[in-house]
């Protein structure tokens, strides 16, 4: 490994930073779309050269951004200014239009609102970008209001996969951040097999590369959110993880509980065990140890902020229920930033690293596994989203 | 032919890689809609940025002025002012105001 590269996604721009291999000294490069928000950031594993990024903002809407050179420069993909005389315009790199078509789509009814009311569909922006795990070229889109798209020509234009919003659309709401499909989980033994997840619908899963999907929630408990605590959908999932080598365990951390499946989301039983509190964001898996995974407990869903004012990352190496707290290197008083949802990543060294982006501006980066920490960036804009590359 | 000189928001000069003003020459009257077709043929990367690709309807966040006027709220087909059409005047294409 020549090093490794942080993607960050603030409310303000892009950063990029670069390290070798011993994770210790860092170059920040940035920003890029300074003034934009940045939801999120991502390389193609099929080309670490290959980066897209979401740039959206309430005044100008959204733009996606693409570079091939691994954030050094960026073009939106067929936006290019055109030569005279001008040509019919390019691409449709922004069109993000839910397919209502007759043909291949599903009619554009409504979700429920806040207040139970049903609110017509409307887009808003692009929450999550997923590179396929072939193809630099194909990637996939989780966007507001919570549909699925996917590009085959490297971000030139978009088409929905309509089949998910049958799965019981008109019962999703959104959360507090927006009805959102912020998880996108591709199967590297199997194309056909996707999870996602969305706030507030919870996961579903297509067996057949997107066309039809079913929600796979049993066993998820919303006391609190939900009058059916245990609904089919409507379940405010924060975010699931999964390790490579094993497609049907999956970790969630839910809005409130962490949970885990060994089923491929059929059924899901909580691991929160003595974490000082199972509200959280993000969750994530290490590189090479299928049952250690990763969470950052929050205080509340009103409270976001950690307990006791300190920054804590827990770590289980059994796969749950059973946690210790990640302190070394780590504020540990008076502490009240957040971590959201695609704010942890975890890269595939030998010695297993994790980033963590706060609100705060924050990036801490752990090189041992989540022993000790450091940070690696201070004073960023609120962060979004973080991803690392490890670089050939 | 006419040339219309087109002034945008920092944002969007900087996406569209454009210093200063936009010279469009075109053809037929002028309106917002004709300009902004203009503008989005020239410049494909700021489609979506000022109006819906699909509704054609303007932006919340964003205002047309021209000549001290707010022309916002015109009919996308009205025509704009003379001294637009000649070039004399800019057609300006704000940001709403935000912030502190």
């Amino acid at each position: 490994m020549s090093g490794v590269r942080v993607l960050v996604g603030t409310r303000k721009g892009a950063f990029v930073l670069t390290s070798d291999g011993k994770r210790k000294q860092w170059d920040v490069h940035g920003p890029h779309f300074g003034g934009w928000e940045l939801y999120h950031v991502k390389g193609s594993p099929a080309d670490p050269n290959r980066l897209y990024a979401s740039q959206s903002s309430s005044w100008f809407g959204q733009i996606i951004q693409r570079s091939d050179d691994g954030g050094k420069t960026w073009e939106i993909p067929g936006g290019e200014k055109l030569p005279e005389p001008y040509d019919p315009p390019g691409g449709m790199s922004n069109n993000f239009i839910y397919d209502s078509s007759t043909e291949t789509g599903q009619p554009l009814t409504t979700h429920q609102w806040y207040d139970g009311t049903q609110h017509p569909w409307e887009f808003k922006r692009v929450w999550h970008l997923e590179p396929s795990l072939t193809d630099p070229d194909t990637v996939y889109a989780g966007v507001e209001d919570a549909a699925l798209f996917r590009s085959t020509n490297g971000g030139k234009s978009w088409q929905e996969l309509p089949g998910l919003r049958s799965a019981k659309g008109h019962l999703w709401q959104p959360g507090a951040g927006g009805m959102c499909l912020h998880t996108i989980l591709l199967d590297p033994g199997n194309p056909e097999r996707i999870f996602v997840a969305i706030s507030a619908a919870g996961t579903l899963r297509t067996e057949d590369g997107g066309r039809t999907w079913q929600p796979v929630n049993r066993g998820l408990k919303s006391p609190y959110e939900l009058p059916d605590p245990t609904a089919e959908v409507g379940h405010c999932v924060h975010c699931i993880a999964r390790h490579p080598s094993r497609p049907n365990v999956l970790f969630m951390q839910k809005h409130w509980d962490v949970m885990r499946s060994d089923d491929a989301g059929e059924s899901w039983h909580e691991i929160s065990g003595d974490l000082p509190s199972d509200f959280g964001f993000p969750i994530a898996v290490h590189a090479h140890e299928p049952e250690t995974i990763y969470v950052v407990p929050i205080k509340s869903d009103s409270e976001h902020y950690p307990p006791e004012g300190k920054l804590r990352v827990y770590r289980s190496r059994t796969g749950g229920n059973e946690w210790e707290a990640l302190t070394k290197g780590l504020p540990q008083q008076d502490c009240y930033v957040n971590v959201l949802r695609d704010a942890m990543a975890i890269d595939s060294l030998e010695s297993c690293g994790i980033y963590v982006g706060t609100t705060g501006g924050q990036v801490y980066a752990s090189a041992d596994s989540g022993d000790s920490w450091m940070p690696i960036v201070r004073d960023l804009p609120p962060v979004l989203s973080v991803e690392v590359q490890a670089l050939p | 032919m006419s040339t219309i000189r087109v002034i945008l928001p920092a944002h969007l000069r900087t996406l569209a890689r454009i210093d200063g003003e936009v010279n469009l020459e075109m053809e037929g009257p002028s309106t917002p809609h004709a300009v902004l077709n203009a503008l989005e043929t020239r410049y494909p990367m700021l489609r979506g940025t000022i109006r819906d690709q699909v509704t054609q309807q303007r932006r919340p966040f964003i205002r047309f002025f021209a000549c001290g006027q707010d022309l916002s709220h015109e009919p996308p087909d009205a025509p704009l002012p003379d001294v637009v059409s000649t070039g004399e005047e800019p057609f300006l294409i704000i940001g709403a105001m935000a912030g502190g």
